[in-house]
């Protein structure tokens, strides 16, 4: 046998690493790869930019070169500058869009409410914060600080009419409510749904189809209408709390449906095994079944956050003077008639930065969790 | 004989102690029905503390479903099964009280995906003993340098091998502290390498005298640590013996069918 025919091989020198070629790695190859990568991708990436080319310009002359800023009028605002935006709309309606009504004198609790629903938030976000067990204590009490700040109790603070609120502010109410109670509903939902209760689970299941089976504004009618029917006459059941449980109990039945598919991703491997260890129900769903179902779940879950966000606007339909019943007088008023997309753009503008924060809230913790996962 | 089959266990039966007056389980004319479909039929079972008990037969006979009545992960409907004393009922509280005492190991080992491997050890004594914390710990890293892998406790299950996996799944149910320990095929879904690090494993716990009932066709297994092997086919109790009469003479026609099947292939 000769050599060359030779199947046999031995390695003789180890093979050192060596750092990968240039054009596979740094800016050069992703360009290539992502933009570059073939023909047709190559056509489409210069159309983009053609399309960029052509649009941004214009955009930013409008949006900020050309804008008005701040003015009395639209006819000011037209005179200053024929073509640009008038922002001024926004400047000079500024304090409406953020509290609606609330007495002037009164907005530094809104303004307190709001920063410390951020210190309540924190050790619910973040996992990382100092003292997070004292901060959570805060959480908790929480809601009852903000009420009492936004309404008045009465002694120390001024009560505040539920009719003055509007703006942002009520989005907020209602979007932060919202969002806080429809997650423990819609776990408790979730679970009675899977329960082996008949009973639990038919109440359960009733709830969250009729629910999800009415459009939200039929909900707010009732809440705003019916309801008074319904009552005993006399009674006075704030407007906004109406609204508040609708909403939550409408994000609620979604939630629950949400975390009913988390639930059904795990395996039953592992409900058995944490009931062979002896673990009762609650221990079982707290420690072992949830933590997972609604890791799964987080996508679902922001997204009926965001969801009912972005509901929140319905309430307008009702009277409310959430941020698009604040456009309406404006659109109607003859100082600035005229004007339409400023007043939306920025109202667009403000959800989207909340509404992509949780977005991008979301991926981090997506991440974060998936940490422990390498399957 | 099939090659996982064939894994050579090492185990020194003089030490296995077999209680002559503690029943550790007792099932009395127990029945199953799925729906309409009669799984089990009465089933009569008597373990003394001490015992190591093999349960084999084909797919589908009822094997796991009769051990998941020993812990009411499944319900039998009619007959009596009495654990460490306690007869099981619908009452929560005496399932919990059996649960406590009664360890299990699933095929798919079932670990806490979401818990590093300390802390599935550690969850049930905090959360059902309600031992403190840094006590559960030291028992967890006892435990888990018995089956070999401390330097594993704090990875995540889906870091470790399979084999690794099935001996965490039971040092968790040791931290327990059981009295049974219950075994649903442990190794079959385990390479051949890791089948022996989990049957090592178990031969050291029947050593130490623990009740053990271990649904398994490791027939190696079988011989070396079994003092019954119970052989079940359609949801009955069809044969059971010591081990070297049930392989060498058993007396019913499926037991020899079932026999040939998996021995000489
Ligand atoms: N939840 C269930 N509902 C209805 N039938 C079931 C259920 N679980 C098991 N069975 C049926 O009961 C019978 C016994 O199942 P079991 O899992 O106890 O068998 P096994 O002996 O453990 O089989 P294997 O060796 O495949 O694990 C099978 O015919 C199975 O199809
Ligand atoms: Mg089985």
């Amino acid at each position: 046998m000769t050599k060359d025919s030779s199947i046999a091989f031995v390695l003789k020198e180890p093979k050192e690493a060596e750092p990968a070629p240039i054009a596979t790695t740094g800016a050069l190859a992703w360009t290539r790869e992502n933009l570059f990568s073939s023909r047709l991708n190559t056509a489409l990436t210069i159309l983009s930019l053609l399309f960029l080319a052509w649009m941004i310009p214009g955009l930013v002359q409008w949006t900020f070169v050309d804008a008005v800023w701040f003015a009395n009028s639209i006819d000011e605002c037209r005179q200053l500058s024929p073509g640009g935006a008038c922002w001024a709309v926004i400047t000079a309606r500024f304090d409406q869009f953020m509290f609606g009504f609330y007495p002037e004198e009164l907005r530094w609790r809104p303004v307190l409410a709001f920063v410390l629903l951020g210190v309540a938030l924190l050790p619910v976000l973040w996992d990382a914060v100092p003292a997070r067990k004292q901060l959570f204590f805060f959480s908790a009490i929480y809601p009852l600080v903000a009420f009492a700040l936004l309404w008045g109790d009465g002694f120390i603070f001024e009560r505040v009419n539920s009719s003055d609120f509007g703006g942002f502010l009520l989005t907020m109410i209602i979007g932060v409510t919202g969002i806080s109670f429809s997650l423990p509903i819609g776990v408790l939902l979730a679970l009675g749904r899977n329960s082996n209760l008949p009973f639990i689970k038919l109440i359960c299941v009733t709830f969250i189809e009729f629910i999800r089976g009415v459009p939200l504004i039929t909900l707010l009618f009732v809440a705003s209408t019916l309801l008074n029917y319904l009552l005993p006459p006399g009674t006075n059941f704030d407007i906004i709390l109406r609204v508040l449980i609708m909403v939550t109990l409408f994000a609620s039945a979604y939630m629950a449906e949400v975390i009913r598919g988390g639930l059904a991703a795990l395996s039953k491997g592992q409900y058995e095994a944490a009931d062979a260890l002896g673990l009762t129900y609650w221990q079982s769903m707290y420690l072992i079944i949830l933590p997972q179902a609604l890791k799964i779940s987080i996508p679902g879950i922001v997204n009926t956050f965001i969801g009912l966000f972005k509901d929140t606007t319905l309430v307008s339909v009702i009277g409310l003077l959430d941020p698009l019943g604040i456009i309406q007088p404006i659109l109607a008023d003859s100082t600035w008639n005229g004007l339409v997309v400023e007043l939306y753009a920025f109202v667009g503008l403000v959800f989207f930065v909340f509404c992509f924060a949780m977005s991008r809230y979301s991926m981090y913790l997506e991440r974060k969790l998936s940490a422990g996962d390498r399957h | 004989m099939s090659e996982a089959n064939l894994t050579e266990v090492q185990a020194d039966r003089s030490k296995m102690q077999i209680s002559e007056t503690e029943v550790a389980i007792d099932i009395i004319g127990m029945n199953k029905w799925y729906g309409d479909f009669h799984v089990l039929r009465d089933i009569n079972l008597h373990v003394m503390k001490g015992e190591r008990i093999v349960i084999c037969g084909p797919s589908g006979s009822g094997k796991s479903t009769m051990i998941r009545c020993i812990n009411r992960l499944e319900e039998h409907q009619k007959g009596k099964i009495v654990v460490d004393g306690i007869e099981l009922t619908s009452d929560l509280k005496r399932i919990d009280e059996i649960r406590r005492e009664v360890g299990m190991c699933f095929q798919h080992f079932n670990l806490f995906p979401h818990l590093t491997i300390l802390e599935n050890c550690t969850l049930a004594p905090i959360w059902v003993r309600k031992m403190p914390k840094k006590q559960a710990e030291e028992v967890a890293m006892h435990y888990l340098e018995r089956v070999k892998i401390p330097e594993q406790a704090n990875k995540y299950p889906g870091q470790l091998s399979g084999g690794q996996q099935q001996r965490v799944a039971i040092a968790r149910s040791l931290c327990m502290n059981p009295k049974i320990m219950l075994f649903d095929e442990p190794t079959s879904a385990l390479d051949p390498e890791m089948i022996k690090e989990v049957l090592d494993v178990m031969v050291g716990l029947a050593e130490e005298g623990m009740t053990m009932l271990c649904v398994t066709h490791e027939m190696g297994f079988a011989r070396k640590v079994a003092n019954r092997v119970i052989f079940m086919d359609q949801g009955q109790i069809v044969e059971q013996n010591e081990p070297e009469e049930f392989f060498t003479n058993p007396q019913h026609e499926r037991t020899q069918l079932f026999l040939s099947q998996i021995l000489h292939h």
